[in-house]
Protein backbone atom coordinates (compact mmCIF):
# COMPACT_ATOMS: atom_id res chain seq x y z
CA UNK A 1 0.00 0.00 0.00
CA UNK A 2 1.19 3.74 -0.92
CA UNK A 3 1.81 5.54 2.12
CA UNK A 4 -0.81 8.37 2.46
CA UNK A 5 0.07 12.20 2.56
CA UNK A 6 -2.71 14.30 4.13
CA UNK A 7 -2.59 18.52 4.56
CA UNK A 8 -3.74 20.06 7.52
CA UNK A 9 -5.08 23.39 6.86
CA UNK A 10 -4.49 25.39 10.12
CA UNK A 11 -5.16 28.73 11.90
CA UNK A 12 -3.03 28.03 15.09
CA UNK A 13 -1.34 25.58 16.84
CA UNK A 14 -4.17 24.57 19.39
CA UNK A 15 -3.74 21.44 21.72
CA UNK A 16 -6.28 20.21 19.45
CA UNK A 17 -3.90 20.86 16.38
CA UNK A 18 -0.97 19.17 18.76
CA UNK A 19 -2.94 16.01 19.40
CA UNK A 20 -3.83 15.56 15.66
CA UNK A 21 -0.29 15.94 14.49
CA UNK A 22 0.87 13.51 17.16
CA UNK A 23 -1.80 11.01 16.09
CA UNK A 24 -0.40 11.06 12.47
CA UNK A 25 3.20 10.90 13.76
CA UNK A 26 1.89 8.10 15.58
CA UNK A 27 -0.22 6.27 13.08
CA UNK A 28 3.76 6.99 10.56
CA UNK A 29 1.35 9.56 7.89
CA UNK A 30 2.92 11.75 5.63
CA UNK A 31 1.78 15.17 6.15
CA UNK A 32 2.44 18.98 5.91
CA UNK A 33 0.96 21.90 7.71
CA UNK A 34 -0.51 24.07 5.90
CA UNK A 35 -0.67 27.91 7.17
CA UNK A 36 -4.03 29.28 5.71
CA UNK A 37 -2.38 32.88 6.02
CA UNK A 38 0.58 31.40 4.03
CA UNK A 39 -1.54 29.27 1.48
CA UNK A 40 -1.91 30.47 -2.43
CA UNK A 41 -4.10 28.99 -4.87
CA UNK A 42 -4.00 28.99 -8.52
CA UNK A 43 -6.69 27.67 -10.16
CA UNK A 44 -5.48 26.62 -13.54
CA UNK A 45 -2.91 24.59 -11.41
CA UNK A 46 -4.87 22.11 -8.80
CA UNK A 47 -1.44 20.05 -8.85
CA UNK A 48 0.64 21.14 -5.58
CA UNK A 49 -3.26 20.14 -3.87
CA UNK A 50 -3.61 16.99 -5.75
CA UNK A 51 -0.25 15.66 -4.05
CA UNK A 52 -2.39 15.28 -0.73
CA UNK A 53 -4.83 12.13 -0.70
CA UNK A 54 -6.59 14.19 1.93
CA UNK A 55 -6.61 17.59 3.55
CA UNK A 56 -8.15 17.97 7.21
CA UNK A 57 -9.05 21.54 7.72
CA UNK A 58 -8.82 22.88 10.96
CA UNK A 59 -8.66 26.42 10.21
CA UNK A 60 -10.05 29.35 12.83
CA UNK A 61 -11.19 31.12 10.18
CA UNK A 62 -14.29 30.17 8.77
CA UNK A 63 -14.13 32.50 5.63
CA UNK A 64 -10.22 31.08 5.06
CA UNK A 65 -11.40 27.49 5.93
CA UNK A 66 -14.74 27.53 3.70
CA UNK A 67 -13.26 29.30 0.48
CA UNK A 68 -9.77 26.82 0.66
CA UNK A 69 -12.42 23.94 1.12
CA UNK A 70 -14.64 24.71 -2.00
CA UNK A 71 -11.39 25.50 -4.25
CA UNK A 72 -10.41 21.89 -3.20
CA UNK A 73 -13.39 20.40 -3.77
CA UNK A 74 -13.93 21.69 -7.28
CA UNK A 75 -10.51 20.17 -7.90
CA UNK A 76 -11.94 16.91 -6.45
CA UNK A 77 -9.45 16.71 -3.51
CA UNK A 78 -10.92 14.79 -0.79
CA UNK A 79 -11.58 16.98 2.35
CA UNK A 80 -13.11 16.80 6.18
CA UNK A 81 -15.09 18.05 6.41
CA UNK A 82 -16.29 19.03 2.81
CA UNK A 83 -17.04 22.61 1.40
CA UNK A 84 -21.15 21.64 1.91
CA UNK A 85 -20.33 20.51 5.39
CA UNK A 86 -18.66 23.93 6.34
CA UNK A 87 -21.31 26.10 4.39
CA UNK A 88 -23.80 24.57 6.20
CA UNK A 89 -22.51 24.45 9.74
CA UNK A 90 -20.53 27.83 9.38
CA UNK A 91 -24.15 29.65 9.30
CA UNK A 92 -26.82 28.81 11.81
CA UNK A 93 -29.56 30.17 9.28
CA UNK A 94 -28.26 27.46 6.74
CA UNK A 95 -28.02 24.37 9.85
CA UNK A 96 -31.98 25.01 10.90
CA UNK A 97 -32.67 25.09 7.51
CA UNK A 98 -31.06 21.66 7.19
CA UNK A 99 -32.71 20.41 10.29
CA UNK A 100 -36.16 21.55 9.25
CA UNK A 101 -35.76 19.82 6.01
CA UNK A 102 -34.49 16.21 7.62
CA UNK A 103 -37.64 16.92 10.42
CA UNK A 104 -35.22 17.10 13.12
CA UNK A 105 -36.10 18.95 16.21
CA UNK A 106 -34.50 22.54 17.05
CA UNK A 107 -35.69 25.20 18.84
CA UNK A 108 -38.42 27.41 17.71
CA UNK A 109 -36.68 29.60 15.21
CA UNK A 110 -37.73 32.79 13.44
CA UNK A 111 -35.67 34.85 10.66
CA UNK A 112 -36.10 38.53 9.47
CA UNK A 113 -34.18 40.87 7.61
CA UNK A 114 -34.93 44.24 9.40
CA UNK A 115 -34.90 45.42 12.63
CA UNK A 116 -38.41 46.68 11.98
CA UNK A 117 -39.46 43.06 11.33
CA UNK A 118 -37.53 41.25 13.63
CA UNK A 119 -38.81 43.83 16.31
CA UNK A 120 -42.71 42.28 15.33
CA UNK A 121 -41.49 38.79 15.39
CA UNK A 122 -39.93 38.85 18.60
CA UNK A 123 -43.44 40.73 20.13
CA UNK A 124 -45.07 37.49 18.37
CA UNK A 125 -42.55 35.17 20.00
CA UNK A 126 -42.90 36.60 23.26
CA UNK A 127 -39.82 37.16 25.56
CA UNK A 128 -37.20 36.14 26.49
CA UNK A 129 -35.55 35.12 23.59
CA UNK A 130 -32.31 34.59 22.16
CA UNK A 131 -30.71 36.56 19.23
CA UNK A 132 -27.26 34.38 17.35
CA UNK A 133 -25.35 35.73 14.53
CA UNK A 134 -25.79 34.03 12.07
CA UNK A 135 -21.76 33.28 11.48
CA UNK A 136 -19.77 33.43 15.02
CA UNK A 137 -18.67 31.20 17.74
CA UNK A 138 -17.29 30.40 21.40
CA UNK A 139 -20.89 31.85 22.41
CA UNK A 140 -19.55 35.57 20.67
CA UNK A 141 -22.40 38.18 20.19
CA UNK A 142 -25.04 36.07 21.46
CA UNK A 143 -27.85 38.25 23.25
CA UNK A 144 -30.63 37.18 25.54
CA UNK A 145 -33.42 39.44 25.12
CA UNK A 146 -35.38 39.94 27.97
CA UNK A 147 -38.03 42.84 27.19
CA UNK A 148 -38.87 45.11 24.09
CA UNK A 149 -36.65 47.63 25.27
CA UNK A 150 -33.66 45.41 25.46
CA UNK A 151 -34.74 44.34 21.83
CA UNK A 152 -35.15 47.70 20.44
CA UNK A 153 -31.59 48.62 21.63
CA UNK A 154 -29.88 45.42 20.65
CA UNK A 155 -31.56 45.58 17.28
CA UNK A 156 -30.76 49.42 16.89
CA UNK A 157 -27.06 48.30 17.85
CA UNK A 158 -26.88 45.54 15.15
CA UNK A 159 -28.76 47.70 12.89
CA UNK A 160 -25.80 50.73 12.97
CA UNK A 161 -22.79 48.93 14.34
CA UNK A 162 -22.80 45.61 12.46
CA UNK A 163 -21.43 44.20 9.22
CA UNK A 164 -23.75 43.43 6.64
CA UNK A 165 -24.39 39.23 8.25
CA UNK A 166 -26.11 41.04 11.42
CA UNK A 167 -28.58 42.37 9.04
CA UNK A 168 -29.60 38.48 8.77
CA UNK A 169 -31.77 38.58 11.99
CA UNK A 170 -31.79 34.76 13.84
CA UNK A 171 -34.06 34.99 16.59
CA UNK A 172 -34.61 31.88 18.95
CA UNK A 173 -36.71 30.73 22.10
CA UNK A 174 -34.80 30.75 24.94
CA UNK A 175 -34.71 27.03 26.03
CA UNK A 176 -34.75 26.92 30.05
CA UNK A 177 -32.12 24.11 29.79
CA UNK A 178 -30.93 22.01 33.17
CA UNK A 179 -27.82 24.60 33.75
CA UNK A 180 -26.48 22.07 31.10
CA UNK A 181 -25.81 21.39 27.18
CA UNK A 182 -24.92 18.48 25.42
CA UNK A 183 -21.97 18.11 23.34
CA UNK A 184 -21.33 14.87 21.29
CA UNK A 185 -18.84 13.67 18.74
CA UNK A 186 -19.89 12.05 15.51
CA UNK A 187 -17.44 10.15 13.32
CA UNK A 188 -19.40 8.78 10.05
CA UNK A 189 -22.03 7.24 11.00
CA UNK A 190 -21.84 6.90 14.65
CA UNK A 191 -21.43 9.09 17.56
CA UNK A 192 -18.04 8.16 19.87
CA UNK A 193 -18.96 10.01 22.80
CA UNK A 194 -20.79 12.99 24.79
CA UNK A 195 -20.09 15.21 27.32
CA UNK A 196 -22.48 17.81 29.41
CA UNK A 197 -21.51 21.30 29.31
CA UNK A 198 -21.83 22.42 33.21
CA UNK A 199 -22.61 26.43 33.54
CA UNK A 200 -24.22 28.58 35.53
CA UNK A 201 -24.27 31.22 32.99
CA UNK A 202 -27.02 30.99 30.30
CA UNK A 203 -23.72 30.69 27.50
CA UNK A 204 -22.58 27.47 28.02
CA UNK A 205 -19.85 26.93 26.00
CA UNK A 206 -16.46 25.62 27.15
CA UNK A 207 -14.77 28.49 25.25
CA UNK A 208 -16.83 30.59 27.56
CA UNK A 209 -16.10 27.90 31.14
CA UNK A 210 -18.75 25.64 30.74
CA UNK A 211 -17.00 22.56 32.60
CA UNK A 212 -17.39 19.07 31.35
CA UNK A 213 -18.63 15.97 32.56
CA UNK A 214 -19.04 12.31 31.19
CA UNK A 215 -22.92 12.43 29.37
CA UNK A 216 -24.20 8.73 29.02
CA UNK A 217 -24.95 8.10 25.31
CA UNK A 218 -28.31 6.70 24.89
CA UNK A 219 -29.77 4.96 21.85
CA UNK A 220 -31.91 7.91 21.24
CA UNK A 221 -29.21 10.25 21.73
CA UNK A 222 -26.63 8.34 19.56
CA UNK A 223 -29.47 8.45 16.14
CA UNK A 224 -30.52 11.79 16.97
CA UNK A 225 -26.77 13.22 16.94
CA UNK A 226 -26.09 10.41 13.75
CA UNK A 227 -28.71 12.16 11.71
CA UNK A 228 -28.49 15.33 12.81
CA UNK A 229 -24.73 15.14 11.28
CA UNK A 230 -26.19 13.15 7.91
CA UNK A 231 -28.17 16.40 7.93
CA UNK A 232 -25.86 18.76 7.38
CA UNK A 233 -23.29 16.28 4.84
CA UNK A 234 -21.87 14.15 7.75
CA UNK A 235 -17.95 13.78 8.27
CA UNK A 236 -16.35 14.08 12.26
CA UNK A 237 -18.49 16.48 13.55
CA UNK A 238 -19.54 18.18 17.03
CA UNK A 239 -23.58 18.37 17.71
CA UNK A 240 -24.44 20.44 20.52
CA UNK A 241 -27.70 19.57 22.09
CA UNK A 242 -30.04 21.37 24.29
CA UNK A 243 -32.44 19.37 26.83
CA UNK A 244 -35.85 21.32 26.63
CA UNK A 245 -37.90 20.41 30.41
CA UNK A 246 -41.01 19.12 27.70
CA UNK A 247 -39.76 18.75 24.42
CA UNK A 248 -36.75 16.75 24.95
CA UNK A 249 -33.55 17.20 22.93
CA UNK A 250 -33.33 20.22 20.56
CA UNK A 251 -30.11 20.31 18.30
CA UNK A 252 -28.75 23.48 18.54
CA UNK A 253 -25.48 23.76 16.26
CA UNK A 254 -23.46 21.62 14.59
CA UNK A 255 -19.64 22.07 14.50
CA UNK A 256 -17.57 21.26 11.47
CA UNK A 257 -14.21 21.94 12.95
CA UNK A 258 -14.65 21.29 16.75
CA UNK A 259 -12.21 21.95 19.57
CA UNK A 260 -12.06 18.90 21.94
CA UNK A 261 -10.06 20.40 24.75
CA UNK A 262 -12.74 19.56 27.17
CA UNK A 263 -14.03 16.26 25.68
CA UNK A 264 -11.30 14.51 25.03
CA UNK A 265 -9.82 14.82 28.96
CA UNK A 266 -13.59 14.15 30.37
CA UNK A 267 -14.12 11.14 28.43
CA UNK A 268 -10.89 9.92 28.02
CA UNK A 269 -11.69 9.30 23.95
CA UNK A 270 -8.67 9.64 21.37
CA UNK A 271 -10.61 12.23 19.86
CA UNK A 272 -7.80 13.22 17.63
CA UNK A 273 -7.15 9.60 16.59
CA UNK A 274 -10.42 9.58 15.47
CA UNK A 275 -10.21 11.93 13.62
CA UNK A 276 -7.11 10.81 11.78
CA UNK A 277 -8.15 7.88 11.35
CA UNK A 278 -11.64 8.75 9.51
CA UNK A 279 -9.35 11.22 7.88
CA UNK A 280 -7.03 8.59 6.53
CA UNK A 281 -10.22 6.45 5.10
CA UNK A 282 -11.25 9.01 3.26
CA UNK A 283 -7.79 9.20 1.87
CA UNK A 284 -7.93 5.47 0.91
CA UNK A 285 -11.36 5.85 -0.43
CA UNK A 286 -13.09 3.93 1.93
CA UNK A 287 -15.14 6.42 3.22
CA UNK A 288 -16.49 9.02 0.02
CA UNK A 289 -17.17 12.78 1.41
CA UNK A 290 -17.43 14.86 -1.99
CA UNK B 1 14.23 27.85 25.91
CA UNK B 2 13.61 30.94 26.28
CA UNK B 3 12.39 34.27 24.11
CA UNK B 4 11.86 38.19 24.50
CA UNK B 5 8.61 39.51 24.75
CA UNK B 6 7.85 42.03 21.48
CA UNK B 7 5.37 43.56 23.93
CA UNK B 8 7.21 44.18 26.91
CA UNK B 9 10.41 42.66 26.34
CA UNK B 10 10.22 40.28 28.80
CA UNK B 11 12.10 36.84 28.93
CA UNK B 12 9.19 34.11 28.50
CA UNK B 13 9.80 30.18 28.97
CA UNK B 14 8.92 27.89 26.37
CA UNK B 15 7.61 24.48 27.57
CA UNK B 16 9.93 21.40 25.94
CA UNK B 17 7.05 20.81 23.10
CA UNK B 18 6.40 24.12 22.59
CA UNK B 19 5.82 24.79 18.58
CA UNK B 20 5.96 26.65 15.61
CA UNK B 21 2.38 28.37 15.55
CA UNK B 22 1.37 28.10 19.05
CA UNK B 23 -0.13 30.66 21.03
CA UNK B 24 1.68 31.25 24.31
CA UNK B 25 0.63 34.20 26.86
CA UNK B 26 3.44 36.48 27.86
CA UNK B 27 3.72 36.07 31.93
CA UNK B 28 4.76 39.94 32.45
CA UNK B 29 2.18 41.75 30.01
CA UNK B 30 -0.85 39.14 29.83
CA UNK B 31 -0.73 39.65 25.67
CA UNK B 32 -1.12 36.80 23.69
CA UNK B 33 1.89 35.84 21.67
CA UNK B 34 2.57 33.33 18.60
CA UNK B 35 6.18 31.51 18.71
CA UNK B 36 7.46 32.40 14.86
CA UNK B 37 10.37 30.13 15.08
CA UNK B 38 12.53 27.99 17.48
CA UNK B 39 16.02 27.41 17.72
CA UNK B 40 16.21 30.75 18.31
CA UNK B 41 12.91 30.70 19.13
CA UNK B 42 11.11 34.20 18.60
CA UNK B 43 8.05 35.66 19.19
CA UNK B 44 5.07 37.57 17.81
CA UNK B 45 1.84 38.87 18.99
CA UNK B 46 -0.59 36.97 17.68
CA UNK B 47 -3.20 37.99 15.73
CA UNK B 48 -6.21 39.58 16.67
CA UNK B 49 -9.37 37.46 17.15
CA UNK B 50 -11.79 37.99 14.11
CA UNK B 51 -15.70 37.90 13.89
CA UNK B 52 -15.47 34.69 12.04
CA UNK B 53 -13.17 32.56 13.85
CA UNK B 54 -14.46 29.68 16.03
CA UNK B 55 -15.18 25.96 15.85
Amino acid sequence: MTRLRIGVLFSRVRVEEKWIFAALEARGIDYDRLDDRKIQFNLDDPSPWRQYDAILERSISYTSGLNALRILNAWGVPTVNTARVSETCGDKLATSAALAQAGLPQPETHIAFSPEAAIETIEKMGYPVVLKPVVGSWGRLLAKINDRDAAEAVLEHKDMLGSVQHSVYYIQEYIRKPGRDIRAFVAGDRTVTAIYRRSEHWITNTARGGEGEICPLTPELDELCVRAAQAVGGGVLAVDILEHPDRGYLINEINHTMEFHSLMPTTGIDIPGMIVDFTADVARGKVTVL
Amino acid sequence: MNASCPECEAVVTLAANAEVNEIIVCPDCGVDLEIIALNPAKLELAPMEEEDWGE
